[in-house]
């Protein structure tokens, strides 16, 4: 073969596409902090991705906001086929990229390699279980979503590593509670790429089925001329999707990555209507009985899930959501776990869940205040939140204004009189009074005067937790000096979003 | 073809039996040596942390005549600031050509300026410019903020008064903070941010807040924001504490930032209604003084604030402000 002396071809311009795409990824991920976000749109992929948009619309008929600029890959999809994965999908150009350092780099090899499997099958069972899950009302495509799979591996792991190895980003390096296992399970995806190339892509991304579905009807196609064709199937030797362009070409898996045409030498194969000898297109590779199946174990699940503790059936005290964040059952038909909010919020607080709320519940936010607090004034992760499971709230609408609005609470803080230094010491402290932000103070303290020991009098400051003020931001648990188990700890009773997390009669 | 399982090994030579020999004997010497080495009776090899201790910034030979201590009253911060340090004899004074000057001033929350929780901007970019006019070599702000600094620094406009007026902000990050010995009665061997060993003078520019706990923070106290660590122990003993780190850190100069006054709910304020108008700016090098005059913005007296009469004791400076021939006046 002789290698092509042009420059720009569409095999090029696919590389650039692909360049610019996983640059613009890291860059808007990069800029999602409190100085570098201003008004720039950075959960953008996540908004384009047609999976978010569509399973957070089965969970609850609407399509919010950013999400309608998946329109922008759905509608072309139609028309032109699975072009995202190798062109845009910022995951599936890393594995192309991890793949290729992999790979062996001989012939041989990479006709196996890029060969069509049973096994790439498996992410159309994987879609139909996610896509009857949502319909029930509960929204898992978070798990194996592309797009929040790389954004919270690299918000919740990657990023935060690159920060240990080198400094910047962050002020103060960020930890996150079983981000190794969300960094781990990133790695073992990108490491799959030395047995099956493009294994993700292949063989599990529900995204990349489901772009796979919206091209059944498309009429733009790679197509082969039967005629000029001799069989030497160099195309398949760098095919991206496996999907036999050597023979009758699978649309469902073509990503469009136009290195067929480039390949052949006979210039038997265009991307565009069919011609006179077109060879015919295979159809998705699923039988209804499995599909069937699939569906039936997924309608099992749902109600096993449901019968499980989460949030919402039983009020969970380590479960104290962003503010912003809508009621928990809602909460859980919303998040897609991607990790925007712990990687926009400035203190570190909002951690990766593990079964707080429940299985549903994984990798959603949590607070955990011995790590971070909520910063008063801040409303970072609503803005950042693609789905609208954490609601934006105006920094009036967080903190509230006399007379009017009141304050969004997430929580209410209680003392642990037996860890207190005052209460149970005989020490001075009260750092809980001096950093509660709200004006006047949640807490306030009473003066009492004690004997001592050796018999002596002493005046100390107790403090006091007015339960009506306490927003639940969690900085008085961060700040005490007890750090280990601090005497005074927030959990989520009282949250404004919850008719029922309540304990007070006279609201 | 014959299988490799079936090679036969060749005999060795002397010449490459005395070659591994040699080998193997170099390499059990080494070894040996290396055990020789690191043998040691402590489980884990000392990490021999230079200890620091703080410089002195102050001044000494200013000039007998002039007031020791300045107090301006009036609207705009810039020019107070500006009025107060030329009555001391100018900033030249203080700062000379080419001289690295380390500004702190209280940064400490994450509000807007009006709160009064953290140090006026306009002050901050005040005394940023009378540096620059002064040669400083650089300017640095820095403060080891409470809530998160970059947002701390942003909202309360302190960050941008500084760049605007040609100072640079320093954040301190994880790494740099290095171990001082404070040499207090209290505070031994702490984390102090390296910003305050990497210049040579240093100017403190506190606001004037209510505190639960310590009745007032004044300038004495806004020196807690050049520790690192756990500064949330120091409330167990926070006169001793406040006295210990006043003697330790000696400022170039104080600027008490009294234009608006946290009356109430401090340090963090949050209302405007914890906020009176104080419209003054209070300059010297005598923290004990300044922090003495400025308890009368919060109806206090000095016997309401022992920490006041621990620093006199120390010799960190003198609470009869009135003997550093003050010089009080309008612009």
């Amino acid at each position: 073969m002789k290698p092509s002396k042009k420059l720009i071809t569409l095999v090029n311009v696919r590389r650039a596409y692909s360049v610019f795409f996983f640059t613009l990824f890291l860059v808007l991920l990069y800029i999602t902090d409190f100085r570098h976000m201003k008004g720039y749109e950075t959960p953008l992929f996540l908004e384009l991705d047609p999976l978010v948009a569509v399973a957070a619309f089965f969970t609850s008929f609407t399509v919010y906001k950013g999400l309608a600029l998946s329109l922008l890959i759905i509608i072309p999809t139609i028309f032109f086929g699975r072009f995202f994965c190798s062109w845009v999908c910022p995951f599936g150009i890393l594995n192309q990229w991890i793949s290729h350092v992999f790979n062996k780099r001989r012939a041989v090899d990479d006709y196996r390699t890029n060969a069509y499997r049973d096994l790439y099958r498996i992410k159309y069972y994987v879609l139909a279980a996610l896509c009857v899950l949502a319909l029930f009302g509960a929204l898992q495509v978070g798990l194996l979503d592309p797009i929040a799979l790389l954004t919270r591996s690299f918000a919740v792991g990657i990023y935060p590593a690159v920060s240990y190895i080198s400094g910047g980003i962050y002020i103060k390096q960020p930890l996150f509670i079983g981000g190794v296992l969300v960094s781990a399970i990133f790695l073992l995806i990108l490491a799959a790429n030395r047995f099956i190339t493009r294994f993700w892509c292949r063989v599990l991304c529900p995204l990349g089925a489901l772009m796979g579905v919206l091209s059944m009807a498309s009429v733009l196609r790679i197509r082969r001329d039967v005629d000029k064709c001799t069989d030497c199937q160099r195309c398949l030797r760098y095919c991206h999707g496996g999907c036999e362009p050597q023979g009758q070409i699978r649309y469902s898996e073509c990503h469009l990555c136009m290195t067929c045409i480039e390949q052949c030498p006979e210039g038997a194969i265009h991307y565009g209507l069919s011609a006179e000898a077109s060879s015919v297109h295979r159809p998705v590779d699923v039988s209804r009985r499995r599909i069937i199946e699939t569906v039936v174990g997924a309608a099992v699940l749902f109600p096993m899930m449901r019968s499980s503790v989460n949030g919402k059936s039983l009020p969970q005290s380590a479960l104290i959501r962003p503010p912003g964040s809508i009621e928990e059952e809602d909460f859980l038909r919303r998040c897609i776990k991607c990790g925007q909010c712990m990687r926009v919020c400035p203190t570190n607080v909002l951690q990766p869940a593990l079964l707080e709320g429940g299985f549903e519940g994984l990798w959603s936010p949590v607070l955990h205040n011995k790590i971070g607090y909520c910063e008063h004034n801040c409303v970072l992760c609503g803005h950042v939140c693609p789905t609208g499971a954490i609601m934006p709230l105006t920094v009036e609408k967080k903190i509230g204004k006399k007379p009017d609005i009141k304050p969004t609470k997430i929580g209410t803080a209680f003392y642990d009189h037996g860890r207190c230094l005052p209460w149970s010491m005989n020490i001075e402290c009260i750092v809980c009074e001096e950093v509660c932000p709200t004006s006047p103070k949640a807490i306030w303290f009473k003066e009492e005067e004690l004997r001592l020991r050796d018999g002596t009098l002493k005046r100390f400051k107790r403090p006091i937790l007015d339960t009506k003020l306490c927003v639940g931001c969690g900085i008085c648990e961060n700040k005490c000096p007890v750090h280990d188990k601090p005497a005074i700890r927030v959990t989520p009773i009282g949250e404004t979003r919850s008719k029922t997390n309540q304990m007070i009669l006279k609201g | 073809m014959p299988s490799k399982l079936n090679d036969k090994a060749r005999r060795l030579s002397r010449r490459e039996f005395l070659i591994k020999l040699t080998t193997a004997a170099a390499a059990s010497a080494a070894c040996g040596a290396a055990a020789l080495v690191f043998h040691s009776g402590e489980p884990v090899s000392r990490r021999n942390n230079k200890i620091y201790t703080f410089k002195n910034y102050r001044i000494t030979d200013v000039s007998a005549a002039l007031p020791k201590l300045a107090i301006v009253h009036g609207k705009d911060a810039g020019k107070m600031v500006r009025a107060a340090v030329d009555k001391l004899g100018g900033i030249g004074q203080f700062i000379k050509p080419s001289d690295k000057v380390l500004i702190k001033p209280n940064v400490g929350w994450d509000r807007q300026p009006e709160l009064a929780a953290n140090t006026n901007p306009d002050v901050v970019a005040a005394v940023v410019r009378l540096c620059i006019e002064a040669r400083a070599s650089s300017v640095w702000v820095t403060d080891v903020s409470i809530n998160d600094p970059y947002r701390s620094f942003a909202r309360s406009g302190i960050e941008a008064a500084v760049s605007k007026s040609g100072g640079k902000v320093k954040f301190t990050t994880d790494n740099d903070f290095l171990d001082t010995d404070l040499k207090g009665e209290l505070l031994k061997i702490w984390p102090v941010s390296a910003f305050f060993h990497q210049v040579d003078k240093v100017i403190n520019i506190p606001v004037a807040k209510h505190h639960s706990l310590s009745k007032c923070t004044f300038s004495m106290k806004n020196l807690y924001g050049t520790l690192g660590g756990q500064r949330n122990r120091l409330h167990q003993d926070i006169n001793v504490s406040i006295s210990d780190i006043a003697a330790a850190v000696r400022p170039t100069l104080t600027v008490m930032d009294a234009t608006r006054v946290l009356k109430t709910n401090g340090p963090t304020g949050g209302s405007i209604s914890d906020v009176a108008q104080g419209d003054t700016i209070i300059v010297g090098a005598d923290d004990v003084a300044i922090d003495t005059y400025t308890l009368s913005f919060l109806d206090l007296k000095a016997a309401d604030v022992p920490y006041i009469q621990m620093a006199e004791h120390r010799g960190v400076g003198t609470s009869d402000w009135k003997s550093l021939n003050p010089a009080e006046f309008s612009v």
